[in-house]
């Protein structure tokens, strides 16, 4: 087995999931709560990467940080180094072509929280920032652990914009998935089957317990 | 600077509702202060307004004379710095705190424990919101409310939740911790009896406006216009007009009836407002009576209410008679029966009757 992709694809997978916790979550919150006209089109921007060929997301965003766009010649003179094929580009590539899969579940529990509670919340003096993080944000917990390890699990099998952004270094960017396509193309179906057993084993495991936790630890809400 | 709320808003729902409310209330003593009115009359959504939660189209309220909203200087607090605690009306507790941390939610630190302790709550203390009865969960809300200290206390329909039963055990609870607590409070309600056993004070509301606002007795005894008479459940809102005026004693006919009332000054069109407690019967006409009011009339109908009988007459207009269930079975009042429904003066009420109406 290929334990090295394992591993690189565990590291990416984790980062992703973080950095888009970190982003998303604001993001959602905005797009839960805003009252502007304009919102649909920053959600229809979120939810591109879900219709759009990951080959096409990839290509635009190979476009967006090669050494010659401004992003990646920022990047050139702050780092020293370049986005595409690197792990720090497929990084960004991943958190993109993952970002609805964060933003979608959070916001959709933002929303659900009950706009009484917000207000009385208001009423009692207690600033928005505040009522977020004491209200908002506990009863969304849920939702916030399904944004994260949807991202988590998609981004551990995702394909196309790692092949199209990272490319296919060992070490570097080859994930577990580029590995299974390399054994298969090397016909090594041993190694493919092993691997695939692997990934197949893993993604069944997070579902599992993430859906077992849901049942279990925060069933008082919101059906009480 | 005065102490009072003062508020004159006008704003229209995206329903095509439209509210224009006026209101000067008093805040010395810390009275409750009760918006009745039937559901749809823009209760709620005055509330709302007064708390920060929506923002009137124009207008102004101030609080004491500090300006909350004005739309002329584009002033409007938020909710977080008008301080006026608001009880909704499914009491919107936080469901994943407990009832110790949901009353300690906005208060300074160890206040939380008092208010828990003095709302008799302290056995409930690590309870979550869904375990305990809806009476409790009101305790708690008034409790949670209270212990952010609020300037001012916002209840829309604190009773709504509970039963029947639980109602009535609960309102006379609720007004002495108001009372208490030395916040004064604005409670909606459209329950009649709730509204009298709570209030000091009673803005009625009707269509989006307030009818007439003042101390819950004068408003029940002198309902100042026919909409307010009917809200405030006077059962006889008779429709009349002015045919003499002398010696402060107005004349009224009605119905092919004349009435004697004492002059209020009205003028115009009236109604002429009279309970049907303040109406009695007699079989026959006696001349010999301090009463002027003497109706012939007609017993349509007749009903027992437990010890009170309620008479529905015909004297060419309806009117509705309560007596005790007692003097019915001794008068032997039967449907059909000629009856004389006698009125003192002083039981006829002369309210203004708005254009357009009957």
């Amino acid at each position: 087995m290929d334990w090295q992709a394992i591993w690189l694809s565990l590291r990416l997978s984790v980062s992703t999931t973080a950095i888009l916790l970190a982003v998303g979550t604001p993001l959602a919150a905005w797009l839960a709560f805003s009252r502007r006209r304009w919102k649909f089109l920053v959600e229809a921007v979120v939810a591109l990467p879900l219709v759009l060929p990951p080959t096409v997301l990839g290509f635009y965003i190979l476009l967006a940080i090669g050494p010659r766009s401004p992003l990646g010649a920022l990047y050139g003179k702050l780092t020293g180094g370049m986005l595409p094929f690197s792990f720090q580009g497929l990084l960004l590539a991943s958190c993109l072509y993952s970002l609805p899969f964060t933003v979608q579940p959070v916001a959709a529990s933002f929303a659900a929280v009950d706009r009484g509670l917000v207000e009385t919340s208001w009423c009692l003096g207690v600033s928005r920032f505040a009522t977020f993080r004491r209200v908002v944000a506990p009863l969304s917990l849920r939702g916030i652990a399904t944004g994260a390890i949807l991202s988590f699990a998609h981004t551990m099998g995702e394909f196309g914009v790692v092949l199209m952004v990272g490319g296919n270094i060992a070490g570097v960017t080859r994930t577990v998935s580029i590995s299974i396509y390399d054994q298969v193309q090397a016909l090594d179906y041993a190694a493919a089957t092993e691997t695939s057993l692997f990934l197949l084993a893993l993604s069944f495991t997070v579902l599992a317990l993430t859906y077992g936790f849901q049942r279990r630890a925060w069933s008082v809400w919101p059906l009480s | 600077m005065a102490a009072e709320l003062s508020c004159v808003c006008r704003t229209r729902l995206t329903s095509g509702f439209e509210l224009d409310a006026s209101l000067v209330l008093p805040l010395d003593g810390a009275p409750i202060t009760v918006l009745f009115g039937p559901s749809g009359a823009g209760k709620t959504t005055l509330l709302r307004m007064l708390a920060g939660l929506d923002r009137p189209t124009e207008g102004a309220i101030a609080f004491r004379g500090d300006p909350w909203f004005d739309a002329a200087r584009g002033i409007c607090l938020r909710p977080q710095q008008r301080r006026a605690g608001f009880v909704a009306q499914d009491y919107a507790l936080f469901p994943h705190l407990t009832v110790a941390a949901n009353i300690a939610y906005a208060a300074r630190p160890g206040r939380g424990r008092e208010f828990l302790e003095a709302f008799g709550l302290s056995a409930l203390a690590a309870r979550h919101p869904r375990a305990i009865s809806s009476g409790q969960r009101q305790r708690v809300a008034l409790a949670r409310a209270l212990a952010a200290e609020p300037a001012l206390l916002l209840l829309d329909e604190p009773l709504s939740a509970l039963d029947a039963a639980a109602r009535i055990r609960t309102r006379e609870q609720l007004r002495q911790l108001l009372l208490s607590s030395g916040v004064p409070s604005i409670i909606v309600t459209h329950d009649r009896m709730e509204a009298v056993a709570l209030g000091d004070w009673i803005a009625v509301m009707a269509d989006g406006r307030i009818r007439q606002c003042g101390p819950v007795e004068d408003v029940f005894q002198r309902p100042a216009d026919a909409q307010v008479a009917e809200s405030v459940g006077v059962e006889n809102v008779l429709p009349a007009h002015i045919v003499d005026r002398s010696a402060g004693l107005l004349t009224l006919a009605t119905g092919g009836a004349h009435l004697q009332s004492v002059d209020s000054g009205e003028t115009g069109p009236v109604v002429a407002c009279i309970r049907a407690e303040d109406v009695a019967l007699t079989r026959e006409l006696s001349p010999a009576s301090s009463i002027r009011n003497r109706l012939a009339g007609r017993v349509r109908s007749l009903t027992f209410e437990g010890p009170l009988a309620r008479v529905a007459l015909d004297c060419g207009f309806p009117l509705m008679a309560v007596i005790t269930a007692q003097s019915a079975r001794e008068m032997d009042l039967q449907p059909d029966d000629h009856v004389c429904a006698i009125v003192k003066t002083t039981a006829v009420h002369v309210a203004a009757r708005p254009e357009g109406r009957k």
